[in-house]
């Protein structure tokens, strides 16, 4: 690897440092460089979405990302969603509502929705079915999906109407 | 709430599988890496029908890392992949099948060629380098032209016929006596399983002991084929299903690379690795579905059914994979759907072209039947001038006719098709949901009152001697309390996605007095309790559900032995209650399965004379009958009369599969079933053009159905069980999609009928319906 490039990149909170090829896919930094195996291929083409993560606060499909792309980038990765030990409410929403089957979609789809929610926080089933059709599920017809992100919303909007905690989760320091 | 009779059973339990899918944590087969594995890329023909007349690997073994360039000539193999149907009586003209094409590729995407090395990037680059000279062949696509004497697929056998096969009685008296006969021509095409997980597997092989993973939904047959092609025996080999991304079918296969990794870990002594990438899923993935159909159907002016003859012409594609000539047959066991008939005829004939090999893809057989059938019922109501629903009404099997032997064969084991029916008709009211809208579309509904085989098993009916499935179909279980009352179950089905874990642990829970949550269900590893023989067929739950509800049963037999002895009673005289197995009439002295466990394990004397220690039963359980689940499913569509666009507004099911154990998981069954068929109905095929190239070789080409196209669905159930096994469960994970397309296809037959087009074939894309219409002259909005 002779023209191999230095890459930083914070992941879920923490700095990682990696030299890559230049031409190595984000989603392969993620799983194979850094182990974080819960962001998943499914395609070849950009169609499916399971490699669905967070850069600086914004859903991209990871497999059509470079690692060099990502360099001082802010990447949020499904394991890096629940806050220790409590599920983020999408993951609790779709655990609630039978949202996922086989699972191999499930994290993609729980970043697209992550997304969709911070952007509209109060979607339409319409809106929530045009949000996440960037990301295919096989198994569950969608119909539990829908109702797992209804049920993030309200989870997070009776959240918000709660007095804030006491004090704010710890931020993880950069620099691993 | 609880839907059911038990504790547990019939509760909408959460999931015990999902936690650590949820947050990342699943363990799918590409999530696993090995010390010093090494990593494998296969180079596929980019012709359909070639001979190979070079390969030339210099140039990719020059390149760092790479430990092998293998071609089909290099590997030695005790024998090739397996056909797994012989029928008694009928012979099926198989070819040599091997996991390299060893002198002609037959399809695009027949792997010629695999190079393993240490990295994956550079074994892909590397695979780009090897140079294979292809001299092209004719090549035959279309089913019917292979049959007609078009270009042969395999010179040696001389034939493109693969199979004649046939089930039931003397139709042709039964439609000569017909007042009315009608006859239809479907093509019901090419489909992918496309599960969003590709199918992947490592091989080590390590000092004369191999371990396998695989994305597969039969570790155990893998095991015993492994054993076979490598010349090994099975107890060296390990076979383990990690978290499975879905399958469908699609893995249900012995396939090639399985079998070559094996060959390569052993060969290069380093364990080696595959990861299938969409475009190669696509190509060499085994496909489903892909028949033309006759279907001549004849009946009474009044509308009683006399006889039902469909002729099929299935596609093999290229070779004979695992099922792939037996899936057709399934659909002719319940060709006479819910129906009486005079008599009924199902024709199959078997043929190759030079396309990927097709096998089950969820349904396998029976989605293809039941289409035919319920659109067919719907084209003689329109000739009959008798509204579909009440046709259905006139012929349905009475539920007094329980069981009830139909004309080919089969003994369905109960059914109530009338209240299923009626239970659809109080969601759905066909006068409100047909006509033009608003906007000028043209809004239809369409039904489909099905009923299907599952529970695949019994062994009595599908053995060598008489279906002709070289296997048993039994299910096994082993169910074992440990020294401190938890439990660990250990089943022989193969789950990936269905939800088993839970389901299991219901009717365990309920059984022992303990909560589910103490119960680990074990699965897809071959080293870990019995042999057992996957997932597939709807055939989990009313054959491995009730293996461990009878392995469960022998647990409970023992402990109240045990109890008994201890509280001096008779061990008919001890109940389970309230989690305590307990004297009938004085609860206040019971004894927890804990309890019960430390007896067992620790006993000091505190055993009946002569009982053995521990406390664990195996159950190996082969039904006396297959079950019948059957159910009434309502689609409305709406079509644009100016671009053929179909959209789906609302879908109606009522099912019936028995009593329910967890509701949840049946609901995600019929849904996702439900899509799978409107994605064939209206969105997905597998395409060829006439050179053989494949024209749907990834997820932007191939259409399978977003969030964005779909509806959310109505469901409701009727409960009836089957007298088959004892929790009446007749299984449900096909269900959906054996209804679906007949519902889909009807229901945009019934919204273009008042202009016209009374027979259209899937797939209902906007391409065919605006051409059918246009064939009408056209309409606007």
């Amino acid at each position: 690897m002779a023209d191999a490039v230095r890459v930083s990149v914070i992941v879920n909170g923490r700095l990682q440092e990696a030299t890559v090829e230049p031409r190595l896919l984000l989603v392969h930094l993620l799983r194979d460089t850094l182990g974080l195996t819960g962001t998943h291929v499914g395609c070849d083409t950009s169609n499916c979405g399971a490699c669905t993560i967070h850069m600086d606060g914004e859903s991209v499909k990871s497999c059509t990302v470079l690692a060099v792309q990502a360099d001082g980038a802010e990447v949020t990765t499904i394991e890096g969603l629940a806050q220790g030990t409590e599920l983020h409410p999408l993951q609790e929403g779709f655990w609630a509502e039978h949202g996922l089957q086989c699972g191999y979609c499930t994290p993609g789809m729980i970043m697209a929705a992550a997304d969709l929610l911070e952007r509209n926080p109060d979607p339409s089933e319409e809106e929530i079915r045009h949000g996440l059709a960037g990301n295919l599920c096989r198994c569950t017809g969608y119909h539990n999906i829908v109702k797992a992100v209804q049920h993030a919303a309200k989870a997070q909007a009776a959240g918000a109407e709660a007095p804030a905690p006491a004090t704010a989760p710890e931020r993880v320091e950069a620099g691993a | 709430m609880s839907e059911g009779n038990g504790t547990h059973v019939g509760q909408r339990m959460r999931r015990k599988e999902d936690p650590p899918l949820l947050q990342g944590k699943g363990n799918y087969i590409d999530d696993i890496a090995l010390p010093g594995m090494l990593f494998a890329a296969f180079v596929r023909s980019p012709e359909a029908h070639a001979r190979i007349t070079s390969i030339d690997a210099s140039a990719a073994l020059a390149r760092d890392g790479v430990h092998a360039v293998l071609a089909g000539n290099d590997v030695d193999l005790e024998a090739g992949l397996p056909l797994a149907w012989v029928p008694p009586g009928v012979e099926i003209k198989a070819p040599e099948h091997w996991p390299l094409a060893k002198e002609v590729a037959k399809h695009v995407g027949d792997p010629v060629a695999v190079v393993i090395g240490s990295d994956k990037y550079a074994v892909v680059d590397a695979a780009e380098d090897v140079l294979i000279e292809y001299d092209p062949l004719p090549v035959v696509v279309d089913i019917e032209a292979a049959l007609e004497g078009g270009p042969l697929v395999h010179d040696d056998l001389g034939t493109n016929r693969v199979h004649d096969w046939s089930l039931g009685g003397d139709v042709e008296s039964a439609l000569g006596a017909a007042e009315v006969v009608i006859e239809r021509r479907f093509v019901n095409h090419r489909t992918a399983g496309a599960p969003i997980e590709p199918r992947g597997v490592i091989a080590d092989y390590r000092a004369g002991d191999l371990t396998v993973w695989s994305s597969t939904q039969i570790p155990n047959f893998l095991r015993i084929f492994l054993a076979v092609q490598l010349g090994m025996t099975e107890d060296r080999i390990r076979v383990i299903a990690p978290d499975v991304g879905g399958a469908f079918g699609s893995k249900l296969q012995i396939y090639g690379e399985e079998i070559l990794l094996a060959w390569c870990s052993r060969k290069l002594g380093r364990p080696v690795k595959w990861t299938e990438t969409r475009s190669e899923n696509m190509a060499a993935t085994h496909h489903g579905r892909d028949q033309i159909a006759y279907v001549k159907m004849g009946a009474s002016r009044d509308g009683r059914f006399a006889g039902l003859h469909v002729r099929i012409i299935a596609d093999m594609g290229a070779y004979a994979m695992f099922l792939g000539p037996l899936i057709p047959s399934l659909g002719a066991f319940v060709m006479p759907g819910c129906y009486r008939w005079d008599a009924v005829r199902t024709d199959i004939t078997g043929v190759y072209t030079n396309k990927m090999g097709t096998d089950a893809i969820r349904g396998a057989g029976r989605p293809e039947a039941t289409h035919y059938i319920e659109v067919m019922v719907d084209q003689m109501a329109a000739e009959l001038g008798i509204d579909g629903v009440e046709l259905r009404r006139r012929n349905f099997i009475p539920k007094e006719e329980f069981p009830y032997d139909t004309p080919v064969g089969m003994t369905y084991d109960s059914g109530d098709y009338q209240a299923t029916l009626a239970k659809l008709l109080e969601h759905v009211d066909p006068a409100q949901e047909r006509g033009r809208t608003a906007d000028g579309k043209l809004r239809g509904i369409g039904f489909s009152t099905w009923t299907e085989i599952c529970g695949l098993a019994p062994s009595r009916a599908t053995g060598p001697a008489t279906l002709g499935v070289q296997a048993g179909l039994w299910e096994s279980a082993l169910v074992r309390v440990q020294v401190t009352g938890s439990v660990t179950v250990y089943t022989g089905t193969s789950p990936h996605g269905q939800g088993l874990e839970t389901a299991f642990a219901q009717i365990v829970a309920d059984r022992l007095g303990v909560d589910p949550q103490q119960i680990n269900v074990m699965h897809g590893d071959t080293s870990q309790g019995p042999q057992g023989l996957g997932t597939y067929g709807s055939r989990s739950l009313a054959v491995g559900g009730e293996a461990i509800a009878r392995a469960t049963e022998k647990v409970v037999a023992k402990a109240r032995e045990i109890v008994a002895h201890k509280l001096e009673a008779a061990p008919e005289d001890i109940e389970l209650r309230d989690g305590k197995f307990s004297v009938k009439g004085s609860p206040g002295s019971g004894m927890s399965l804990a309890e019960v466990a430390g007896l067992a394990y620790i006993p000091e004397g505190n055993l009946p004379e002569g009982m053995e220690p521990g406390l664990e039963q195996t159950a190996f359980y082969d039904p006396d009958n297959f079950t019948f689940p059957f159910g009434a499913h309502a689609a409305v569509v709406e079509v644009d009369p100016e671009t053929g666009k179909v959209d789906l507004v609302r879908y109606v099911a009522v099912d019936d599969c028995g009593p329910p154990i967890n509701p949840n998981l049946i609901d995600g069954q019929i849904h996702g079933g439900i899509v799978h068929a409107v994605g064939q109905a209206l969105f997905e095929q597998m395409a060829y053009d006439e050179d053989g190239q494949l024209l749907t070789g990834s997820f932007v080409s191939y259409a399978l159905p977003s969030a964005a196209e779909l509806p959310s669905f109505e469901l409701d159930r009727t409960i009836t069980p089957s007298p088959v096994n004892s929790l009446g469960v007749k299984g449900v994970g096909e269900a959906g999609t054996i209804a679906a397309s007949a519902a889909v296809t009807n229901a945009v037959i019934d919204a273009l009928r008042p202009v016209g087009v009374d027979f259209i074939n899937m797939p209902l894309t906007p391409m065919r319906v605006w051409g059918a219409l246009q064939e009408k002259g056209g309409v606007t909005a």
